[in-house]
């Protein structure tokens, strides 16, 4: 018995430590540059289905299966979530946030009619399977893999939360910050805004991008349904949770969020018979729909809130810039 | 293959008339809010399919009363799916000004109106699940009878009378709101709050009444959008989400806050989705609306319309 | 007319741009609003009319209490405001602005109303199916003034009403405004450009620090040196 819990709570780990990565790429978008993403799902499946194309077996009806080192995957997974939000993000950032937020939904949607239509690259609904796991012959037993698995996850989880607090905390940050609270002010200072904010959409999405391929290699099986929008929900309702721009909120809020969705799962499985478990499935979603709207109403910070957020003297300044100054329109044909 | 493009875009068309005048529908309520509201409000594809759900289950619920859901004529419905109408728009406007009350009042008051979006964004996810918790996965229909196409064109086109029936009060719904906005105090008044909300007040107007009245008359259109959609189609908790898209683009297509601009947007949309289902993948159908939506923003962002009622 | 009592106003809890003005409008007086860059006349009579919390003081409009009232029940109590910039609904021709404006007035009264804003403003009724948007700043400002007047209010605000006109249409617009005074209207007009505010005004305020610190007959602000020299001049060397 406590040996089943131990072997569920490594697997719990995984995947929340998994979100803790695509949270974590999402911070970058939205808590440190303002850049409403509701795409996740999307450059998600990007990198996963990257990822298992190039380091899964060969594959007679489909092309892709390149056997290549679970390395190359996972890196190129990020390059291509990368690339794509390259493209998607020159598009789409000159426009107005929640026209952005619509577009990149519209981005995730299209993904997964791509990951469900195009069966010579995606497999389509089967999706693919027998991705290979990394130095899976020196286990014995599936929990000593985990096990293991879980080291390699908690040192990814490491390693991208170690990069971005270096970048954000660095002169960058402060600049994708200034952008942030003020893009005209950011430009007047002849900062190239658009540029930043694509080096910074880009950036996030290759991270969500590397959460899928860290995905589809643990799971060893992807199909179109693991990306479904409730992805992206999710991981809002995790950085909202934890506290947008704050990292450690974002690892805090994925493992939280993660554990109120699984205990809603087990509670929902133990509690229904099988032919209500669809709907009480839907009920998983519903809770951390409240929960969602319960932080933004009650606490909009988060848990955690962001550091160093905006000190009283930016607090000052923006009160000062949105005051009705007496300033007249212009100086101009009224002044003698 | 000329000659089969030829003997099927009659369908093809006629097809897209009709998708498209339900996506009309909910992307004229769409406009009006998101001009109104000020923030793209993901939550009104679930009001459409919980205005359909509702209006289905007063019809179960009223059936000793009403005796069903009626007939006039060749159509499928009739008096009984009007008085199931009312419940059912009754309901939806409940839930509309529930949420505005609950969630959005007070993110307007405190948040940014991209708060207001991620909310809009969670609560839509929320209350499609509920659907799948109380009515179930499965789709459902407003009636059992199987109607016959009736033949037009010498036979290359054929449409229920349920289909024009729609088509036709969409069309009616959409001239007289465009009428009640240009001429109507009521109209004028919206669009004065849409423009300039603090000189709307200034003028004397209760904003905080336009805006619950925009709630409402939204939700009337989508409930109207989820009963059209169910007589000719049928009801799936998917249905809201699916047109999410195609509302938006039809909307951003139109311009913002324009009525006449929502309806020809719809249509068009409508149109390219039949026709790609037709002539290229109908996997993509739900695709179509998106990149209406990234070529008109690449194109011309304000829509093809100035937002003027 | 109107008369505040220790009036604290601001956008942010905790940080007042009005600090405790106190002051009383006459009936049918011309009073100008006067003071340097960020004094808070705007907030001022922004929080009269509504538009910025109050968080202490009071205002009174012809005995009657109107603190908090809401910036929508104004306009019926018969407080009229003409905002700074974007003072008129652009997507709206001048008829249904000025229709809009008192849609709370009996029908013949509105009419009646408009028929009057016709006759004041000539240059509006020849227009009148154009969009406010299309028209130029001295007859947008007509319109907003026009806007303001249709409900027969008993004071009206005028957030720089000056702004953005060349001097030559400042003249008229101000000559309006001394028209419209004489049918009987109080007006409190914020201004930068003291000199011809001062001109029309019977007394001047001006406001430093969120408060009143010089009250007077028009004429002594605008010969008191101190005055000039402190918060009028800055205007003249612009």
């Amino acid at each position: 018995m406590a040996l089943d819990l131990a072997t569920y709570l490594v697997f719990f780990l995984i995947l929340a430590l998994n979100y803790a990565v695509l949270c974590l790429g999402l911070n970058l978008q939205w808590g440190f540059t303002g850049l409403f993403n509701v795409g996740v799902a999307g450059f998600f499946a990007i990198g996963a289905y990257t990822s298992a194309i190039l380091t899964g077996p060969p594959r007679p009806e489909a092309v892709g299966g390149f056997d290549l080192p679970v390395l190359i995957g996972w890196l190129g997974g990020t390059l291509a979530a990368g690339v794509a939000a390259l493209g998607v993000g020159w598009a789409t950032l000159r426009l107005r946030h929640d026209y952005l937020a619509i577009t990149t939904f519209g981005i995730a949607v299209t993904i997964q009619l791509v990951a469900l239509n195009e069966e010579w690259l995606t497999g389509g609904a089967f999706g693919i399977e027998a991705i290979p796991r990394p130095l899976a012959a020196w286990f014995t037993s599936p929990t000593q893999y985990n096990l293991f698995y879980l080291g390699l996850t908690l040192a990814l989880v490491a390693l991208v939360f170690w990069g971005l607090e270096r970048l954000v905390r660095g002169p960058w940050g402060r600049l994708l910050r200034a952008i942030r609270e003020d893009e005209v002010a950011a430009a007047s200072l002849g900062k190239d805004v658009r540029t930043q904010r694509l080096i910074a959409f880009a950036l996030g999405s290759a991270i969500m991008g590397l959460a899928g391929a860290h995905f589809a290699t643990f799971m060893g099986f992807i199909a179109p349904e693991s990306f479904l929008p409730v992805v992206t929900f999710q991981v809002w309702a995790m950085l909202i949770l934890g506290g947008s721009g704050n990292n450690r909120g974002a690892v805090l809020g994925a493992i939280l969020v993660w554990g109120l969705w699984s205990v809603a799962g087990v509670t929902v499985k133990a509690l229904l018979p099988p032919d209500l478990q669809v709907r009480g499935a839907a009920l998983q979603v519903v809770l951390i729909g409240v929960v969602l709207a319960g932080v933004l109403l009650i606490r909009p910070r988060g848990l955690m809130g962001e550091e160093r957020a905006i000190s009283p003297h930016t607090q000052a300044t923006a009160t000062a810039s949105t005051a009705p100054s007496s300033t007249p329109a212009s100086g101009g044909p009224d002044a003698r | 293959m000329m000659d089969l493009v030829w003997l099927t875009l009659p369908q093809v068309i006629a097809n897209g008339l009709l998708q498209g005048s339900a996506i009309a529908l909910g992307a004229i309520g769409l406009t009006l809010t998101y001009s109104i509201l000020r923030f793209a409000n993901f939550t009104h594809g679930e009001t459409i399919s919980w205005g359909g759900y509702f209006t289905l289950t007063a019809l179960a619920a009223l059936t000793p009363w009403i005796g069903g859901i009626g007939k006039w004529g060749g159509l499928t419905f009739g008096w009984g799916l009007v008085v199931a109408l009312g419940v059912g728009v009754v309901g939806a406007s409940l839930l509309a000004l529930a949420l505005d009350r609950l969630l959005f009042a007070t993110l307007r008051r405190h948040g940014s109106a991209i708060t207001l979006v991620i909310a809009s964004f969670g609560a839509s996810l929320a209350l499609r699940n509920l659907i799948v918790f109380v009515y179930g996965p499965e789709s459902v229909q407003f009636t059992r009878e199987l109607v016959i196409a009736d033949r037009w064109l010498g036979g290359l086109v054929r449409v229920t009378p349920d289909q024009l029936a729609v088509l036709g009060l969409s069309a009616a719904l959409a001239v007289g709101l465009t009428v009640f906005l240009r001429f109507t105090t009521t109209g004028r008044a919206m669009r004065a709050t849409a423009e300039n909300p603090a000189l709307a007040q200034i003028t004397g107007i209760d904003t905080a009444h336009v805006v619950r009245t925009v709630w409402v008359l939204g939700a009337v259109l989508a409930t109207l959008a989820g009963v059209f959609i169910g007589i000719t189609a049928q009801l799936r908790p998917e249905l809201g989400f699916d047109l999410l898209l195609p509302l938006f683009a039809a909307a951003i297509l139109g311009g913002i806050g324009s009525v006449p601009g929502a309806m020809l947007g719809g249509l068009i949309v409508g149109l390219a989705e039949s026709a790609a289902v037709e002539y290229l993948h109908a996997g993509y159908r739900n695709a179509v609306g998106f990149l209406v939506l990234i070529a008109i923003l690449v194109i011309r962002p304000t829509g093809l319309f100035a937002a003027r009622g | 007319m109107l008369a505040l009592q220790g009036l604290v106003a601001g956008y942010e809890p905790g940080l007042p741009i009005v600090r405790g003005a106190s002051l009383q409008v006459a009936d049918r007086e011309i009073l100008t609003l006067l003071g340097p860059n960020g004094a808070g006349k705007s907030t001022l009579v922004k929080a009269i009319a509504g538009l910025v919390p109050i968080t202490a003081g009071q205002v009174h409009l012809s005995g009657r209490d109107i603190t908090g009232l809401g910036a929508h029940r104004l306009a019926r109590a018969g407080l009229g405001f003409v905002p700074q910039t974007e003072n008129v609904f652009t997507t709206l021709s001048i008829a249904e602005n000025l229709a809009l404006a008192g849609f709370f007035l009996p029908s013949h009264h509105q009419r009646r109303r408009v028929a009057a804003m016709y006759a004041l403003f000539p240059d509006l009724a020849e227009r009148r199916h154009t969009d406010a948007g299309r028209l130029s700043g001295g007859q947008r400002q007509m319109l907003a003034i026009a806007r303001a007047l249709i409900p027969e209010p008993r004071v009206v605000m005028l957030d720089e009403p000056s702004a953005g006109l060349s001097p030559k249409l400042v003249q008229v617009v101000f000559q309006k405004l001394v028209e419209i005074r004489a049918q009987g209207v109080t007006l409190v007009i914020v201004e930068q450009n003291a000199k011809a505010a001062l001109a029309i005004a019977d007394r001047g305020i001006v406001l430093v620090e969120g408060a009143p610190r010089f009250v007077g007959p028009a004429q002594d602000l605008a010969s008191n040196p101190e005055v000039a020299r402190l918060y009028l001049g800055r205007r003249e060397t612009a």
